[in-house]
């Protein structure tokens, strides 16, 4: 480490959010002219860092060096002004401006606008990057792919030192990839430096020199590319520690299956995606970001639109055209969004609780029982051990554990047998987390049959019977849980399909 | 917690109300009679049965456009089946308030069901039903001047005292309007719709058919709107109608529900339009001219709705 400049430093940076100690003494050190990958799983605290990066968050602790002097960037244009580029991976773009539009966006050079220098100036930057880019493209007709592109001319245009990339290649092709790959290797200089994050081994061991793996908001380590096996780099990221202390049952195969899904395609990213689920059980769903977990939910509610393939309920193929038809066929799907697919954060509890049955339960002549309703939602109050004051409490006020019980009860109140739950337990805290767990495991002994959907693999490994790992849109993997590992997971995760 | 806050903020309007009323007793002798404040409740019943049958399709977050037109086409309709086609006045004034169905029933479809939004929806239904009720009525009044029976809907007195019948038929639109939008399945689903579209579809609900009857149900009150306006002139007028949907949504509007949706009450709806009619007529007997009672109106809505904006930032913190 002596013998090369450090473009980059990071030394025992600290950050929290009310609850949530997203960074803590996070270390992490960036040689110029070099790539790092840098790895840790949805939640380790990579974004958390990008924004201390670009100034969009102050440090509570710890400091930044940047080319030998300290960095304290208060905005990302400041950030950019010394020499810190960053592609986030949702794209900044204009869909209804052009290539060059967009590539100079605030940088237009006065205010009337002359199209013509606009356009000379963009070509001359796509000439010298070796873009695959025109000038006067609309950006909303282009390929992700080429809107990546963009993105980095952008970030390029500003001759950062050091350009920081986030998943970057989450929506490319493997020649894509390569593409993004060589105009990396032409961006770095003996002064300039790349960090590099994604959840792909088989990438990071092409394109980085070194990689760093942090987990839970902590530096764990960092290891030469070369002279390391990825394997080791994937239990460095999900770590040793796991708290089983109610270690799945194991696979019911003696249960009736009640759901099937079979070749389930959509236009956007779904790709032959075939499961079955039985009666009592859990069965997990695995995956990164993006490999259309939510997706497969979506679809088999009927929130979007399936391209081919069948579901059938019980040995009878349906049809599924909106969430109301899944719900007739008791299928209740609970978001990982709640607030903004799960509940009137506005109305009160009973009324959540209520809303999904109050047609065929709550209702004589169009008048709705109010009483019977709120009755039935006090029940489940009580069941579900919701803290609430009462059942006319305002959904926003109370915490997300109890918010999510109070979607629960909606899908039982209205009887569901199939229950889908996509990331039951994001942003909740850890003894709520608990009593969710043990709720989700007295529906499956019931008979409720359950999808779990989750990006945290304890939680996958400890809930499910059997794990559904999802790429790419694709099943890569059906896996017994109770022989399953989090290697094991985690390969089938990164298990990128042959070049599409 | 929101029924308290909710009541708060009928409170406010009704507090605006009073106020408004004491200032022009004050300022005005001719103000606080028996005769004026029935004209004043008189006056309110058109735009008042507008508001309400709007308040559900704002709550909805959504708008609607062409009530003051459709109200007009309603009116022409009128005529012709009453007036043209010689119907019984009891069967006409049925056809009518179905025909605004109708028209809303369109509205309906063409938001929920083709995905235009309901600005632009509503808004080509104001130009459309504008155009058939001068085509329609081949740009001429009818006059309902030989239908006693018809014009006594507005201008008769039910009550034997001097209480014009319109102001009956409000009142009773109004406990329907609020009974529906608190007692049944279309009024929770109105509310749920407004508060989280996605949730609520998502909980297996029909978005689409309750949209298209909520605006349905505006269509109807539009309808008797329609009704209403051409039995209080005894003539259905084929070249008015425009700007009345704009003092209804300003009804909506100062009576506390919210353009965001999810938020409103058919009492505060009522208020809104009370406020406003006491306004106009309390400028009137001021001897303020028209043009400035538009601008004042203009302001009280900006210092409801900001009053309104203020209290809700103060109380989510």
């Amino acid at each position: 480490m002596d013998d090369t400049e450090l473009l980059l430093e990071v030394r025992g940076v600290s950050k929290s959010f009310p609850g949530v100690k997203a960074l803590e003494d996070m270390h992490l050190d960036l040689r110029a002219g070099e790539v790092l990958g840098l790895v840790g799983e949805n939640g380790a605290g990579k974004s958390t860092l990008m924004k201390l990066l670009s100034g969009i968050y102050d440090a509570d602790a710890g400091e930044f060096f940047f080319a030998g002097a300290p960095y304290e960037p208060s905005s990302a244009k400041h950030a950019l002004e010394l020499g810190i580029s960053i592609i986030h991976q949702e794209f900044n773009l204009m869909p209804d401006l052009t290539v060059a539009q967009n590539l100079f966006i605030g940088r237009e050079g006065g205010f009337f606008t002359s199209e013509r220098a606009l356009n000379a100036r963009a070509a001359e930057l796509i000439e010298r990057l070796h873009l695959p880019l025109r000038p006067k493209q609309l950006v909303g007709d282009l390929t992700v792919a080429k809107q990546q592109m963009v993105e980095i001319g952008k970030a390029l245009s500003f001759e950062p030192r050091l350009l920081i990339m986030d998943e970057p290649t989450a929506a490319l092709n493997d020649a894509e990839v390569d593409v993004l790959h060589e105009l990396i290797r032409r961006f770095l200089t003996p002064e300039t430096g790349v960090i590099y994050i994604s959840h792909r081994m088989d990438e990071l061991r092409r394109i980085a020199d070194r990689i760093t793996v942090i987990r839970d908001g902590r530096y764990v380590g960092t290891r030469n590319t070369a002279q390391t096996a990825m394997p080791e780099v994937i239990s460095m990221m999900v770590g040793r520690e796991l708290n089983l202390d109610a270690q799945p049952v194991g696979v019911r195969e003696d249960r009736e299956v009640v759901l099937q899904v079979a070749g389930l395609s959509t236009k956007d990213l779904l790709r032959e995606v075939t499961f079955e689920l039985r009666k009592g059980e859990i069965l997990g769903f695995a995956g990164l970001m993006g490999a259309g977990r939510t997706e497969v939910a979506r679809a088999v509610v009927g929130a979007d639109r399936i391209d081919s393939g069948t579901i059938t309920l019980r040995g009878r193929e349906i049809k599924i055209a909106n969430p109301a038809e899944a719900a007739r066929h008791r299928i209740g799907y609970l978001s990982e969004d709640r607030k903004r697919y799960g509940l009137l954060l506005e109305q009160e509890v009973g009324a959540n609780i209520g809303l999904s049955a109050l047609a065929e339960r709550f209702q004589s002549w169009g008048f709705v029982r109010d009483r019977a309703m709120r009755a039935t939602a006090a029940e489940y109050v009580d069941t579900l051990r919701i803290k609430t004051p009462s059942v006319k409490q305002t959904a926003k006020n109370l915490s997300g554990g109890n918010q999510q019980k109070v979607v629960i009860a909606k899908w039982l109140v209205k009887d569901c047998d199939i229950l889908i739950f996509d990331e039951p337990t994001r942003g909740i805290d850890v003894g709520a987390k608990e009593e969710i767990y043990r709720l989700l495991n007295q529906l499956a002994e019931s008979g409720k049959s359950i999808v779990m959907i989750s990006s945290e693999l304890p939680e996958i490994l400890r809930m499910s019977h059997r794990i559904v790992v999802m790429c790419e849109g694709r099943v890569t993997g059906t896996l017994d849980a109770s022989e399953a590992t989090q290697e094991q997971v985690m390969h089938y995760a990164t298990l990128r399909a042959v070049a599409a | 917690m929101t029924a308290v806050r909710d009541r708060l903020q009928q409170f406010l309007a009704f507090g605006s109300l009073i106020a408004i009323f004491l200032f022009f007793s004050i300022a005005s002798s001719s103000f606080l009679n028996y005769s004026n404040v029935t004209s004043i409740l008189f006056s309110t019943v058109v735009i008042g049965l507008l508001a309400l049958g709007t308040t559900f399709v704002i709550i909805t977050s959504g708008i609607d456009l062409s009530i003051g037109t459709g109200m007009t086409l309603c009116a022409v309709i009128s005529g012709v089946l009453i007036v043209n086609s010689g119907l019984p006045v009891w069967l006409g004034v049925l056809g009518t308030i179905l025909f605004g169905g109708l028209i809303g029933l369109v509205n309906g479809f063409n938001v929920s069901f083709l995905g235009i939004p309901p600005f632009i929806a509503t808004l080509a239904m104001m130009l459309v039903a504008q155009g058939l009720a001068l085509v329609i009525s081949d740009s001429t009044p009818i006059y309902f001047n030989d239908e006693p029976g018809y014009t006594a809907i507005s201008t008769g007195h039910l009550l034997g005292v001097d209480f014009p019948n319109a102001v009956l038929v409000l009142g009773v639109a109004t406990v329907i309007a609020a009974v529906v939008l608190n007692k049944t399945i279309l009024g929770r689903y109105t509310y749920s719709i407004g508060s989280n579209e996605e949730a609520t579809a998502l909980s297996g609900i029909s978005v689409r058919r309750w949209k298209l009857a909520i605006y349905t149900l505006a269509g109807l009150f539009t309808g008797l709107a329609g009704v209403m306006i051409s039995a209080r002139l005894a003539s259905a007028q084929p070249g008015t109608g425009i700007g009345y949907e704009l003092q209804a949504i300003a009804a909506v509007v100062i009576g506390g529900t919210s353009l965001a949706g999810g938020k409103g009450s058919i009492v505060g709806t009522l208020i809104g339009a009370l406020i406003i009619s006491v306004l106009n007529n309390g400028l009137q007997i001021m001897s303020i001219p028209q043009e400035w009672q538009n601008v004042i109106l203009g302001a009280v809505i900006l210092v409801a709705v900001y009053a309104d904006m203020a209290r809700k930032r103060r109380s989510t913190v």
